[in-house]
């Protein structure tokens, strides 16, 4: 199939010196932009002729570049990760645009993640909340013979696709209350699933609920946006197993 | 316990207990409301509100729900301020993933209407049979009573709007209609947030969340509807 060029579009970006300043958007043209570009290529590719200008480029986090690192954010037109499902914005394509369009791109808006600039975001709260419970730190022994610990197929498998979860931030950007509920739930889920992390389960449970509140993340009102923009389809029902495990706990008090 | 309270998924088990309470409510009064359409002279429905007003049980009951709503009401309006302080700044793109018009996203609105619905309704009809009466509610009925047994024609007073108004007609049809999309989204979303959820129930709830907000919606509206074509 031929590469098709894009002639001409237009990148309206967020702009922000530093945390404290002031932002706004201005808009640029990109001309000659193959559709097989990713989307961060025609950003750098946009960045290399603002540098030529001597202007400041645009800072935008990313990493690993194909989709496991959860270091890409972006809501591009109106959706966490740009309009493909089950992908992060790097591994999104400028064939999902066409000639002479207009594309958006926004920082995260999440009153939790303040912005750093222009379209970076500060993500420590997620570590925050991760360092609050999520982890083992009962003794597990080594590394055990397979079958030894006895668990069903479909219990690690829900397991695994809970920690597929790369925390990227999109549940929370997307949620129209900025709730952490669906990164909370996969991380409480991982362990849930498991016999390692039954030990330390209610005070996990508790913990990561409470520092979750207390970083400014608002409440889950199942709207179900953030499944939807999940790059990794991570389950809502997750977030179902989050709410049965903070009840027990609590019940348990 | 005080921690329990103001967590976020604490204040939404309020929501849900409450809301699940209000559900079971809704569905006897639309069961009793359907009285209204079954029997033109009235009878059936005199009976069933006759019954509601003189039994202990309901009588016990009518002020727990009366709480029901008020917490239901008071938390979603705390709720709502909490999770709006989440987001600062909006995104000038908009939300462009979910529809402006589904359920989940406008159940503060929704709610909202619901509530403003809800005034007019308990003036129209429950502040008339038990505060202040109302001349309707002492026509003769059509049906002999046993002695020393006082009944109120409350079919007079509900019918008489419903005959002679075509605007409550279309704010009754509205608010069911309303109340039935509320439930769509409510009724899953209260088994979810007490953690009755998976994804194997996760389609039955949402099934059933359907059919149980198409029920109301259909069943509330068809009254004022009944009235507005047949007189």
């Amino acid at each position: 199939m031929a590469d098709i060029i894009l002639k001409k579009i237009y990148v309206k970006v967020w702009r922000q010196n530093s945390p404290k300043a002031k932002g706004r958007f201005e808009t640029y043209e990109v001309i000659n932009v193959s559709q097989g570009t990713s989307f961060l290529e025609m950003i750098d590719i946009l960045n290399d002729e603002l540098i030529l200008a001597g202007k400041d480029p645009i800072a935008f986090d990313h990493d690993c570049r194909e989709g496991i690192c959860g270091m890409c954010s972006l809501y591009v037109n109106g959706h966490a990760h740009g309009p493909d499902t089950v992908v992060t914005t790097c591994q999104l394509h400028m064939r999902r645009f066409t000639e002479g369009q207009t594309i958006t791109i926004e920082p995260w808006r999440v009153g939790a993640f303040p912005v750093i600039k222009d379209l970076m975001v500060d993500r420590t709260a997620f570590e925050k909340i991760q360092q609050a419970g999520g982890f083992v730190s009962v003794n597990t022994g080594g590394v055990p013979d397979g079958n030894v610990i006895p668990i069903f197929q479909d219990d690690a498998e829900e397991a695994m696709d809970a920690a597929a979860c790369i925390g990227c931030g999109a549940c929370a950007a997307t949620c129209k209350n900025s709730s952490a509920m669906l990164f909370v739930a996969a991380k409480v889920s991982q362990f849930a699933k498991l016999p390692q992390g039954q030990v330390e389960a209610k005070k996990r449970a508790k913990a990561m609920v409470a520092k979750m509140d207390e970083l400014g993340f608002g409440g889950c009102t199942n709207t179900g946006a953030c499944e939807l923009a999940c790059p990794k389809s991570i389950s809502i029902a997750h977030i179902s197993r989050l709410n049965r495990e903070y009840l027990k706990a609590k019940l348990a008090d | 316990m005080s921690n329990f309270l103001n967590a976020s998924i604490g204040r939404k088990v309020f929501m849900s207990l409450t809301g699940l309470f209000l559900i079971s409510f809704l569905l006897i009064h639309l069961t009793l409301n359907l009285f209204l359409i079954f029997d033109d002279s009235g009878n059936l429905f005199n009976q069933a509100a006759h019954f509601m007003a003189t039994n202990p049980i309901i009588k016990i009951m009518e002020p727990i729900l009366a709480l029901g709503f008020i917490i239901h009401i008071i938390w979603s309006g705390w709720i709502t301020l909490e999770n709006m302080k989440a987001r600062p700044i909006g995104y000038a793109s908009g939300d462009q993933l979910l529809k402006w018009w589904e359920p989940a996203k406008n159940m503060f609105i929704l709610g909202g209407m619901i509530a403003i619905f809800l005034v007019l309704h308990i003036l129209q009809f429950w502040v008339k049979m038990k505060i202040t009466g109302d001349p309707l509610l002492n026509e003769p009925l059509n049906m002999p009573l046993e002695a020393g047994v006082e009944m109120h024609n409350a079919y007079a007073l509900v019918a008489g709007l419903f005959k002679n108004s075509v605007l409550y007609d279309i704010v009754y049809i509205i608010g069911g209609i309303f109340v039935g999309l509320h439930i769509t989204h409510g009724f899953w979303s209260a088994f979810q947030t007490i953690g009755f959820n998976n994804n194997n129930w996760m389609k039955r709830l949402k099934c059933l969340a359907n059919l149980i907000g198409i029920v109301f919606a259909i069943g509330f509206s068809a009254i004022p509807l009944y009235f507005l074509i047949k007189f």
